[in-house]
C-alpha cells in the first residue's frame, strides 16, 4: 500500500466507517466475532473457531464473517463470541465452547432464537459513539 | 555435559540475526532471545562465539544472562512445565500444583527429569489470572487446573 | 416465525438467589396468558455484574434496562411493555445516585464500566489497521501534525489531569514538558509494557486488543518532544501481545502513519519492539532504561529523570501502555472532556485486573472514584463458594491490602495512599477468610527478595531479613519484639532504597501487620494460624461424633495416615501427618476440622 497522505487518511477513515455501521441495517452479512486474546486462546477460543467454522460449512452458510478481536475483560466466562446479524439485537456470549458455537449457529443464526445461560452484557457503552 | 556442549555451532538464523543487529545499539538482549529460541537455553560454546562476534566480555555476558530469569544456562526438558506463581494463582494453590507434579515426575522444582522429557519451573503470572490456577506445558495453557488432572495433562506429553 | 422482542432475565447466582427463577417462570406464563408468547422470547442470560440491584431484566431491541424485579412484576413488563409498548417507568434504573463518587458529567449510560483506554478492545480486530482507523484511529495523531503546535498539545494534557497509570502518579503533561524544554537533537520516546506485577495483565490486554493505540500516542509525544524514536520495552512472556505489536507497526508503516514524513507532514517516527527478560525491577523507569540498553537492569539514582537524561544518556518519556492509550482520545474529545471523569485530584479511569477470590474475575475499567464495593459486588459478583470477604490487595508487592471497613471508599491515587496501599499498575486481588495475611506477606516479599537487584543494601540485605522474620512467624517461632524489628527494617528500606522497588517492597508486610494485627499475634501468641493456611501451624483431626467411618478420607489420604474399623470413627496419626488438607476438603460431613 502506498504511503497515505492526510486527504487519504480522511477518506479512508469514512468508508470504513461506512462498512462498520452498515452492520446496524437490514441486509448485512452475519459476523461472528470471537474474543482471541492470551485468556481467550488459552479457554479454547480455536476450539471454538474452528467449531464455528465447520459448522458453517456443514450448514453451507456463506453469508457470515467470523472475525476475531482482542479481550472484552471477561476472563471468568472465556471463550467469548458477539452475534451481529439482521432482524436480532447484537448478542454478546459467554463461555462458549464447541457445542455451544454449534447451537449458537443452528439456534440463534439459523433460528432467530436466543441461546440460554450464555448471554453476556457489554461492559461498558461506547465512548466513540458519543 | 562438556562433551556434548562442544559440538553446538551457530545456526545459520543466528548467525543472520546477529549480523542483522551487530551494529544496532544495546542489542545484547535481543541476541541472547534468539540463542534462547534456538536452542532453548544459552549454551557456553555459543555465548563465547558470540563474545568474539560482538566484542562483549564473556563475563558481561554472563552477569546479563544471569540478572535475568528468563535466560537459562542449562538445558530444559523437551516439555517444558511452568506453574504459574502469580498472586492470584498462589491463592488458588499454585503451590499444590507444584508439590503434584514433583511426586508425579519424582524430580524437583528447577530441574529436569532423567530422560530429559520434562523440567519443571514456577513462573511469575503468565497474565491468565481469571484461570487461575495455570499450568503451562510448552505453548498450550491449562487453566482452572485441579491436581488430580496433572496425571492426564503429563500422560498426553509423554505419549509424544 | 421470528420473535419481535427479547427479555433477558440475569441468572447470574447473585441474581438466581434473589428470584430471578420465579421470574423467568412468571413472564413466560404471563406471556402465554396475554397470547405473545410467539412474539417474545424470554431468555435467561449469564450474569450482568449489577447484582447489587438485581435481579435485572433487560428488554431488547430498545434496551431497556430493569432492576430490582420482583416476581410480581412480570405481569406488568409483558402487559405495559410487550403489549402496549410503554416501558414501566418505576422499575427502569435511574442511575446516578449509586456514583455519587465518581462523576462523569453529561454522559448517561448504566454500566458501571467506563471504557477509555479499553475502547476498542472487542470491539476491532486488532490486527487489522482498518479498523482502527474506521474508530478515529489516528484522527489524534493528524489533528497534532496539522492543527496544533506542541504547546496547545500540553496544554489540552495539562487539562486534562491525567496522570501516569504505572503506578507513581507523575502529571504526564509535566513529563513530556521536561523532555520538551531540554536542547538535543535526539531524543527518545518509551512505552513501558514490562508488566511484572504478578496477578496483572492490563497492558497485554491492551496491546492484544488494540496496539495502534499506543503507536499512535507514541507519535505524538515524538511530535511534541521532538524525538523521531520510539521504543516499546514489553516483557518476551507476552508472545501474542509481541506479534500483534509487530504487525501494527508493520502496517502502520506501510500506511505511512509511522515512518519517513507521516501522512506528508515532514514529521519522521519510527517504533522498535525490544523484550524484557523477567526482572520485575525492571518496571521501574531507570532500570528499564538500562536494560533496554542491554545490560543489567539496574536503576540509577534520580535525578537526573530520565526526561532530562534517560536512555543512552539522551532526554527520554517513558510511560506505560495504559497511559499511552489515554493520549489519542483526550486529544480527540479534549483535556476538559477527560477532566469531567473521575474524581477532584485523580481524573479518568483506571483499569483493574479483578483477580483471586472473586465469582467474575476480569479485567475491568472504571471511572476513579468508583468503589472497592462497586467493583468487587456489582462488576465482580462478589465472593464465590459462600465465603466471607476479608481484604483486597492493590498495587501487588509494592502496595497493600484494604479491609471491608474500607470498601466504600471511592478509589483514587490519593485514598488508597492514606489506606497504606497505591494505585500500581492495577493488580486487584480478592481474598476470602481462607486467606492467611502473614502467609500473603510472605509471598510478597519472597517475590521482591527474590527481584531485588542487589545493588542498594536496605533492599538486598532489608528485605531478606524482613522475609526470614515473616517466615520465623508463619512457623510459629516468632516473638512479639520481631513485630518491633520489622518495623524497623521496614520504615528503613522505605526511606533508604535506591529505587521505587525497595521503598515500597516492606509495604505488603506493613499494611498486613497494621490491619490484622490480631492475625500476626494468633502466630505468635498462640501458634495458631486462623485462616488454616500455615502449615506447620494447622492441625487436622477427626471429630469422632460426626464421622460415619465412611473411610473416604483414608483412602485419599497421601501418607496414609487415617485409620479406622469401617462404619466406626476415624484417627489422623498426627505425627505422620503432612497437612495436606486433603482429608479436610473432601469429608462429606465436616467431621474433620482444622484448627
Amino acid at each position: 500500500m502506498a504511503k497515505m497522505t492526510l486527504e487519504d487518511l480522511k477518506k479512508l477513515r469514512d468508508e470504513k466507517k461506512k462498512s462498520m455501521d452498515r452492520r446496524e441495517v437490514e441486509g448485512k452479512d452475519i459476523e461472528i466475532i470471537i474474543g482471541m486474546a492470551t485468556c481467550g486462546i488459552a479457554a479454547g477460543a480455536k476450539d471454538t473457531m474452528s467449531a464455528f467454522l465447520t459448522e458453517l460449512d456443514n450448514q453451507n452458510m456463506h453469508n457470515v464473517v467470523v472475525r476475531q478481536t482482542g479481550c472484552m475483560g471477561f476472563c471468568y466466562a472465556e471463550p467469548t463470541v458477539e452475534i451481529l446479524m439482521p432482524g436480532m439485537p447484537n448478542i454478546l456470549y459467554g463461555n462458549v465452547d464447541k457445542d455451544t458455537a454449534v447451537k449458537i449457529v443452528r439456534k440463534h443464526i439459523l433460528g432467530k432464537v436466543l441461546i440460554n445461560d450464555h448471554i453476556l452484557d457489554r461492559p461498558s457503552a461506547d465512548i466513540m459513539q458519543q | 555435559m562438556a562433551v556434548a556442549a562442544e559440538e553446538i555451532k551457530l545456526t545459520e538464523e543466528l548467525r543472520n540475526f546477529v549480523e542483522e543487529w551487530k551494529d544496532r545499539p544495546g542489542n545484547l538482549i535481543m541476541i541472547l532471545h534468539k540463542v534462547q529460541e534456538e536452542y532453548g537455553y544459552v549454551p557456553r560454546p555459543v555465548a563465547l562465539q558470540l563474545s568474539k562476534d560482538l566484542g562483549v566480555p564473556l563475563a558481561k555476558m554472563y552477569g546479563v544472562v544471569t540478572f535475568y530469569h528468563f535466560f537459562k544456562l542449562t538445558k530444559p526438558g523437551k516439555h517444558k512445565i511452568a506453574v504459574c506463581m502469580g498472586t492470584a494463582c498462589y491463592l488458588k494453590g499454585g503451590e499444590d500444583l507444584i508439590q503434584g507434579l514433583e511426586e508425579i515426575l519424582g524430580t524437583g522444582i528447577n530441574t529436569v527429569t532423567e530422560d530429559g522429557l520434562f523440567s519443571i519451573d514456577a513462573v511469575r503470572c503468565v497474565g491468565c489470572c481469571g484461570l487461575a490456577p495455570v499450568v503451562m506445558v510448552d505453548k498450550d495453557v491449562y487453566g482452572k487446573v485441579k491436581k488430580d488432572q496433572l496425571a492426564e495433562i503429563i500422560a498426553k506429553y509423554r505419549a509424544e | 416465525m421470528a420473535f419481535k422482542q427479547f427479555i433477558l432475565v440475569c441468572g447470574g447466582t447473585a441474581c438466581e438467589s434473589s428470584k430471578a427463577d420465579d421470574i423467568y417462570k412468571n413472564l413466560i406464563a404471563e406471556c402465554e396468558a396475554h397470547g405473545v408468547k410467539d412474539d417474545v422470547q424470554i431468555v435467561k442470560t449469564g450474569c450482568f455484574g449489577f447484582c447489587e440491584k438485581g435481579p435485572i431484566v433487560k428488554v431488547l431491541p430498545d434496551e431497556s434496562f430493569y432492576v430490582e424485579v420482583k416476581p410480581e412484576d412480570a405481569k406488568e413488563i409483558v402487559a405495559e411493555h410487550v403489549v402496549k409498548g410503554r416501558q414501566v417507568k418505576r422499575l427502569l434504573y435511574q442511575g446516578e445516585e449509586t456514583r455519587k463518587h465518581a462523576r462523569i458529567e453529561d454522559i448517561s449510560f448504566y454500566q458501571k464500566q467506563f471504557r477509555i483506554v479499553l475502547r476498542n478492545c472487542g470491539l476491532i480486530n486488532p490486527e487489522d489497521i482498518n479498523e482502527y482507523i474506521a474508530r478515529d484511529g489516528y484522527a489524534a495523531l493528524a489533528k497534532v501534525l496539522f492543527e496544533m503546535t506542541p504547546d496547545q498539545v500540553l496544554e489540552e494534557l495539562k487539562k486534562s489531569g491525567l496522570k501516569g497509570r504505572g503506578g507513581a502518579g507523575f502529571p504526564t503533561w509535566m513529563k513530556w514538558n521536561f523532555s520538551r524544554k531540554v536542547k538535543d537533537p535526539l531524543k527518545y520516546i518509551v512505552c513501558n509494557a514490562d508488566e511484572g506485577d504478578p496477578g496483572a495483565y492490563m497492558d497485554r490486554s491492551a496491546l492484544e486488543g488494540d496496539p495502534h493505540s499506543v503507536l499512535e500516542a507514541m507519535a505524538i509525544a515524538g511530535r511534541v518532544v521532538g524525538s523521531n524514536k520510539g521504543y516499546i520495552y514489553i516483557r518476551a512472556e507476552y508472545p501474542l501481545a509481541i506479534h500483534r505489536l509487530e504487525l501494527a507497526i508493520k502496517q502502520a508503516t506501510e500506511m505511512g502513519l509511522l515512518g519517513e514524513d507521516i501522512l506528508g507532514s515532514g514529521f519522521s517516527f519510527e517504533v522498535e519492539i525490544r523484550f524484557g527478560a523477567g526482572a520485575f525491577v525492571c518496571g521501574e523507569e531507570t532500570a528499564l532504561l538500562v536494560s533496554l540498553a542491554g545490560e543489567r537492569g539496574m536503576p540509577t539514582p534520580r535525578p537526573p529523570f530520565p526526561a532530562v537524561q534517560g536512555l543512552w544518556k539522551k532526554p527520554t518519556v517513558i510511560n506505560n501502555v495504559e497511559t499511552w492509550a489515554n493520549i489519542p482520545i483526550i486529544l480527540l474529545k479534549g483535556g476538559e472532556w477527560f477532566s469531567k471523569i473521575g474524581t477532584e485530584t485523580s481524573k479518568g479511569t483506571k483499569v483493574f485486573a479483578l483477580t483471586g477470590k472473586i465469582k467474575n474475575s476480569g479485567l475491568v475499567e472504571v471511572p476513579m472514584g468508583t468503589t472497592l464495593r462497586e467493583i468487587i459486588y456489582d462488576i465482580g459478583g462478589g465472593i464465590p463458594n459462600g465465603r466471607k470477604f476479608k481484604a483486597v490487595q492493590t498495587g501487588g508487592p509494592s502496595g497493600g491490602v484494604i479491609t471491608a471497613e474500607y470498601i466504600d471508599t471511592p478509589i483514587d491515587y490519593e485514598n488508597l495512599q492514606k489506606l497504606g496501599s497505591i494505585m500500581g499498575s492495577g493488580g486487584m486481588i480478592v481474598m476470602d477468610e481462607d486467606d492467611c495475611m502473614v502467609d500473603i506477606a510472605k509471598f510478597y516479599l519472597g517475590f521482591t527478595v527474590d527481584e531485588s537487584c542487589g545493588k542498594c543494601a536496605p533492599c538486598r540485605v532489608g528485605g531478606r531479613q524482613l522475609y526470614d522474620y515473616v517466615d520465623k512467624i508463619t512457623k510459629g517461632k516468632g516473638t512479639l519484639e520481631d513485630l518491633d524489628r520489622m518495623k524497623q527494617i521496614g520504615h528503613a528500606m522505605r526511606k533508604a532504597s535506591l529505587c521505587g522497588l525497595g521503598q515500597t517492597s516492606p509495604n505488603p508486610v506493613l499494611s498486613t501487620m497494621h490491619y490484622f494485627p490480631q492475625e500476626y499475634l494468633a502466630h505468635i501468641d498462640e501458634k495458631t494460624c486462623p485462616a488454616g493456611k500455615c502449615k506447620d501451624l494447622v492441625r487436622y483431626f477427626i471429630l469422632p461424633d460426626k464421622c460415619i467411618g465412611c473411610g473416604l478420607c483414608a483412602r485419599r489420604c497421601p501418607v496414609v495416615c487415617i485409620k479406622g474399623e469401617r462404619r466406626q470413627p476415624h484417627v489422623i496419626d498426627e505425627a505422620a501427618c503432612i497437612k495436606c488438607g486433603e482429608c479436610y476438603s473432601v469429608c462429606k460431613f465436616g467431621a474433620v476440622v482444622r484448627k
